[in-house]
């Protein structure tokens, strides 16, 4: 398989393969959660706790105060994974093609801002994960595969786009590839919170809302 | 209930639901939650960060709940959670940590990682593993209804005293009154002078109230073990007693453990709901002062502030009527920072207080609750929780502070306003 072979199967056969494994696998994972069920609450309410439960997934994304420096460098490279994922523009083109829905995207420059930074602050979440001492006995081998596969995609895009390391189309592939690694691996990994965070805040928002806690 | 390795691994099994599945799936090991415990700032010590206290839990649910888990187990690639992981688990759910819930506050996934907690424990203590303190305080529950083991007749002692104090009749086993007073055992040991008090601020509001003989405490050591089987026979006591006596509003004393069993947890561990009503004593004296039935005259000027009692505010949901109640009292009244449902434990809920190893510990991260205090300047704290009370008064002697503490009632009283009626 030359380069240009391993490109098209990445963007054609490859990118379907993971596609169906995500999906698949992000349901099932719901599933399993759903399917444990949630105990019924018997003790008289002060309220339904379906607001609450709502507000604790928006006002969980807002910033705590204590470990200022690791949720600066969360926040920056949430953000800028999003930005780069969704607004750069042969990445809006691919959805186009894919949904139908096109959103633009955002000039090369501001991109490429977004990336460095998220490469710096993802850096700098894995450099505590080894010398914050909380971090480090925390720390799983499937905590470091989550930040691999999630830092590898942002890597090789960069690369790919500033035409470093490998030829053109070998790199793009490569970073084709990282990228469904990550899709795959986000059903199988600590990186499902990316959907499952939402249920915890709800679970926990409206449990609290039903006693008339606002968390 | 019989106890073994076995039982404790199917308890934990069973008590995996949906929000705790959604909590393991979510959990990316940040370590946020340690900042927010006092026994991780206090000591500095890693090992204390809350979500460290469930691993055994998150290792059965990964391997029993998920696919990836599964098939780790059939090929020998994950380890099966031993009698000995058990064992080292107690230290950190039971020996180190109050249930106070404040990690809960602020897991940016929004795990409520003290209901994992709560979980954890009731597989320990199916394990056999639960502190012997406490399964002793759980047998002198079970034995004479009280936790410190005083029987009825003690109270009934305190009964008269306080009727001969006040020259107020007080009801026992009365039927088809207005409340059914449940006390903490140190309210009968320690802070008795409650029952004069309320016997005054009842008579005075017009609401009629009694003892039961059948269940005269609220706390209740089957909540802080796990064990559902033993927190549901002390709460079908105060069920049965309610039920026999007609009456529909059941008060929870000052102490957070007990409202939150009474209030929050009883319907779901007998697996019916309440035919009656549960309150908080300080929510019965704000609804009598919303209703212009509890008058009081006078203002403290001293500077005082609150501690939240973690049961009863951050997880039972009792924040505004302590504060509605001290604006009435008080006219120099400062919040501590971080209050309600953020304020820092005392350190002694959870069943921490019954465990003698956890003294050292449990003095070490008072060291919290004094910077609180001092920062603020105060002559007096008033909380609305026994055990806090107790923790808060060991605290401040300790460490030599001049800080007096009062039980929100008391305070209540000391002010009230008493009418003459002919």
């Amino acid at each position: 398989m030359n380069e240009v072979e391993l490109l098209n199967w990445a963007r054609g056969p490859g990118l379907m393969y993971a596609t169906i494994i995500m999906v698949f696998g992000l349901t099932l994972r719901i599933f399993e959660i759903l399917s444990l069920g949630r105990p019924k609450e018997l003790a008289e309410i002060r309220d339904s706790g379906v607001r609450d439960g709502w507000m604790t997934i928006l006002k969980r994304s807002l910033p705590e105060p204590a470990h200022w420096k690791l949720i600066t460098a969360s926040y920056i490279f949430h953000v800028g994974l999003l930005v780069v994922i969704f607004f750069f523009i042969p990445h809006t083109q691919l959805f186009r093609d894919v949904f139908g829905i096109f959103w633009g995207g955002w000039p090369n420059y501001v991109i490429d801002f977004f990336t460095v930074l998220s490469i710096a602050a993802m850096l700098y979440t894995l450099v505590t994960r080894f010398y914050d001492p909380t971090r480090r006995i925390l720390s799983k081998m499937s905590d470091y595969f989550a930040w691999v596969v999630t830092f590898l995609p942002l890597l090789t895009g960069y690369m790919a786009f500033h035409r470093l390391g490998m030829d053109y189309t070998t790199m793009l592939a490569v970073h084709i590839l990282s990228v469904e690694l990550l899709m795959i691996s986000l059903p199988i990994s600590k990186l499902t919170h990316a959907i499952t965070f939402s249920m915890a805040r709800y679970y926990t928002g409206s449990n609290n809302g039903r006693k008339g806690i606002h968390s | 209930m019989s106890t073994s390795f076995e039982n404790g691994i199917n308890t934990l099994k069973e008590v995996i639901d949906a929000p705790i599945a959604a909590y393991f799936s979510s959990c990316t090991n940040c370590g946020i939650c340690a900042q927010a415990c006092i026994f991780h700032t206090e000591t500095g010590d890693p090992k204390y960060t809350p979500i460290r206290r469930v691993e055994p839990m998150r290792r059965i649910w990964e391997q029993e709940y998920t696919l990836v888990g599964k098939v780790k187990k059939a090929l020998g690639l994950s380890k099966p959670v031993t009698q000995q992981d058990l064992e080292d688990c107690v230290e950190l759910a039971f020996e180190s940590c109050t249930t106070c819930g404040r990690c809960s506050m602020v897991c940016p996934v929004g795990n409520d990682i003290v209901y994992m907690i709560r979980r954890m424990r009731e597989g320990l203590t199916a394990a056999g593993l639960a502190p012997k303190s406490l399964q002793e305080a759980a047998v002198r529950t079970l034995e004479k209804g009280s936790v410190m083991g005083f029987p009825m007749k003690t109270l009934e002692a305190m009964v008269k005293a306080a009727e001969k104090e006040t020259g107020i009749d007080i009801n026992i086993d009365k039927p088809d009154v207005d409340y059914l007073l449940l006390l903490s055992s140190a309210e009968v040991m320690q802070f008795n002078e409650i029952i004069a008090s309320l016997a005054i601020i009842f008579k005075e509001a017009g609401v009629t109230w009694t003892f039961s003989t059948l269940a005269h405490e609220a706390g209740n050591p089957g909540m802080h073990m796990g064990a559902s089987d033993i927190e549901a026979q002390m709460i079908n006591r105060i069920v049965q007693a309610a039920e026999e006596l007609n009456i529909k509003n059941v008060i929870s004393p000052e102490c957070g453990h007990a409202y939150m069993a009474i209030r929050w947890e009883g319907p779901n561990v007998i697996g019916r709901p309440y035919p009656f009503k549960v309150f908080h004593i300080i929510e019965v004296l704000d609804q009598l002062r919303e209703q212009g039935k509890l008058k009081t005259t006078g203002c403290e000027s001293e500077r005082i502030t609150f501690h939240d009692p973690c049961q009863a505010a951050r997880r039972g949901g009792v924040n505004q009527p302590q504060r509605n109640l001290l604006n009435m009292v008080s006219s120099n009244f400062i919040e501590m920072k971080d209050s309600m449902a953020c304020n820092w434990c005392c350190g002694g809920g959870g069943g921490m207080n019954t465990i003698e190893k956890a003294e050292p510990l449990m003095a070490k991260v008072f060291n919290r609750k004094r910077t609180q205090i001092e920062e603020l300047d105060v002559t007096t704290v008033v909380t609305m929780c026994a055990t806090c009370r107790n923790t808060l008064e060991e605290g401040i002697e300790n460490n030599n502070m001049n800080v007096e503490v009062v039980g929100l009632t008391e305070l209540v009283a000391n002010h009230l306003l008493k009418e003459k009626k002919s």
